[in-house]
């Protein structure tokens, strides 16, 4: 019906330029969230409720993912290393994949399916129920009561989850590489200790978990914030948090580790 | 406007109020050139049917929304005018009951009244606690404080949320539709709410409504708003024997009259077999 070349430049014109206004926008938002975050900061207990809510009952999943990961890690890393005579570098190689760049990454993934998700639908929801409109007539600011705990929150648990994450892996390469294979217990350990630096490698990981943390936070609150209060409008922003989050998280994760690994 | 124009007794004034709202294909009017008076200590109903802009202008008086031509003025400022510190301070000494209540769905019934308290002032929380459960005793829902908000029915919830809406003693209360889905019984304790929290508070009141029988036994005074435009007001006495079409209309529940039963559409004949 309109299928003319006009309407499609139209269109085509009208997604960019509201592409445009949402980077804009959610900018601002990012602004406000700071700007009112004295608040929040100020009444700790509301970012710790938040933290309970992301970061305690993300906790399952974080840690059972991290202890199956790093299994998995030592089974291949294992195959590989003994190929070349050293499987006793298998500590190290555990070690460096899961501070440098899976604990912070699949982490964050985790993160932002179960945490950032859920935040995106309460909020949401609590738009689509004049909840938030309830607060702004109360003269109580949403962006500084309801948002701006809900991203702190997110923002100091994903570096502890990320950490808890790693640590669990390590845990799981020593478990299969050496209790189940039995590569030497002395040498994991040692060749770990001697070969992961603090500034480049751990300090460079939470550098990255806390990036992300931000990163999700700001992208959940803000698709909650923006959903049409609506049933379809509070689920299609649950699934644009998680496709969104999954997204921006690879990419900064590749800008960052282009910066922080060069030599 | 300045605060001479108005009615002395006037709490909240409305002077030729238009606003619209803006979409792909232009801008949509929603009210256009509203004059209200809303006395200080009465009760008075805004009616029309669904859409007619009714909640549009609740939230222009709290100054959610900005107007596209003329003003409100709450307690001789000027609403749009206010910057947001002012707006805020001016919002604490308002009251609104929204549609479905709108109670924070994670607290309990006692948390939620508690809330602007606890948001605004530096009451000491036993205070609070004997402030909040006399808010619920005057809605008849002290026994319901500890309850969660999705424990409660339709009737109860409204209820919570028009205590959480007097938690401050506000000097006007705006009730958005505060009789839509209730049962009879709970809409005459609703009805009777509203007269008996205003008269004590002193306060003014504004219901927006749709529901005549309800309203018109507790309201002072009534405006009949059609396509964003005052078509009718006065007295509830006069309302109820007004011999203007919509009025009549709206009163007498009929289906046909000024509002159309057919929403606009092309010729029925011509739909159906084609162009002759």
């Amino acid at each position: 019906m309109t299928t003319s070349p006009a309407h499609f430049f139209r269109a085509f014109g009208n997604r960019i330029n509201n592409g445009i206004w949402h980077l804009g926008f959610a900018s601002r938002f990012m602004l406000a969230i700071l700007l009112h975050s004295g608040m929040a900061l100020r009444r700790f207990p509301l970012v710790i409720r938040e933290i309970y809510f992301t970061g305690v009952m993300s906790l399952i999943v974080i840690l059972v993912s991290g202890l199956f990961v790093g299994m998995v890690l030592a089974l291949q890393g294992y195959d590989t290393l003994q190929r070349y005579g050293s499987s006793e570098a298998l500590g190290v190689l555990v070690a460096l994949s899961l501070v440098r760049e899976l604990g912070p990454v699949v982490a964050g993934l985790l993160f932002a399916s179960r945490a950032g998700s859920a935040v995106t639908a309460e909020i949401g929801l609590m738009k689509a129920t004049e909840q938030l409109s309830a607060m702004e007539m109360m003269a109580v600011n949403p962006i500084a009561r309801v948002v701006a705990p809900r991203f702190w929150g997110g923002v100091i648990s994903m570096p502890l989850l990320a950490a808890l994450f790693s640590a669990m892996g390590i845990l799981g390469g020593y478990l299969v590489g050496v209790q189940l294979i039995g590569v030497d217990e002395g040498s994991f350990w040692s060749q770990m200790q001697s070969s992961v630096d603090f500034r480049e490698d751990i300090l460079n990981g939470v550098i990255k978990s806390f990036v992300f943390g931000i990163l999700v936070s700001l992208i959940a609150v803000f698709e909650g914030y923006d959903s049409e209060p609506t049933a379809e409008g509070v689920s299609s922003a649950t699934t644009r948090t998680v496709v969104t989050s999954s997204l921006v998280i690879l990419f900064a994760d590749f800008i960052l580790t282009a910066l922080m690994f060069r030599g | 406007m300045t605060q001479t124009d108005m009615p002395r007794n006037a709490l909240v004034s409305i002077a030729d109020l238009s606003f619209a709202y803006d979409s792909d294909n232009g801008n949509r009017k929603v009210l256009d050139g509203i004059n209200m008076t809303i006395p200080r200590g009465k009760v008075v109903a805004i009616m029309g049917g669904s859409g007619c802009g009714k909640t549009t202008l609740l939230r222009l008086i709290g100054g959610q929304l900005r107007p596209s031509r003329g003003a409100v003025t709450v307690d001789g400022k000027v609403v749009h005018e206010m910057d947001d510190k002012g707006l805020y301070a001016l919002r604490r000494r308002m009251g609104m009951l929204f549609q479905f209540g709108a109670l924070f769905t994670d607290m309990s019934v006692f948390d939620n009244i508690a809330f602007p308290m606890r948001e605004h002032t530096n009451l000491p929380e036993e205070l609070i606690r004997d402030l909040v459960l006399m808010k619920l005793h005057a809605v008849g829902l002290r026994g319901a404080a500890q309850l969660m908000p999705s424990e409660l029915s339709g009737g109860m919830a409204r209820r919570v949320a028009l205590a959480r809406a007097v938690a401050l003693d506000p000097m006007l209360i705006m009730y958005d539709e505060p009789f839509a889905g209730l049962d009879p019984i709970s809409l005459g304790v609703v009805g009777q709410l509203i007269r008996r929290l205003t008269d004590a508070l002193g306060a003014s009141s504004i219901v927006v409504t749709h529901d005549v029988v309800a309203s018109l036994k507790i309201v002072d005074y009534v405006y009949f708003v059609s396509e964003g435009r005052i078509v009718a007001e006065g007295t509830a006495d006069e309302m109820i024997h007004s011999n203007i079409a919509f009025v009549k209309q709206f009163i007498n529940a009929e289906a046909d009259g000024p509002v159309p039963f057919h929403y606009p559409a092309v010729d029925y004949r011509q739909e159906l077999f084609g162009s002759p």
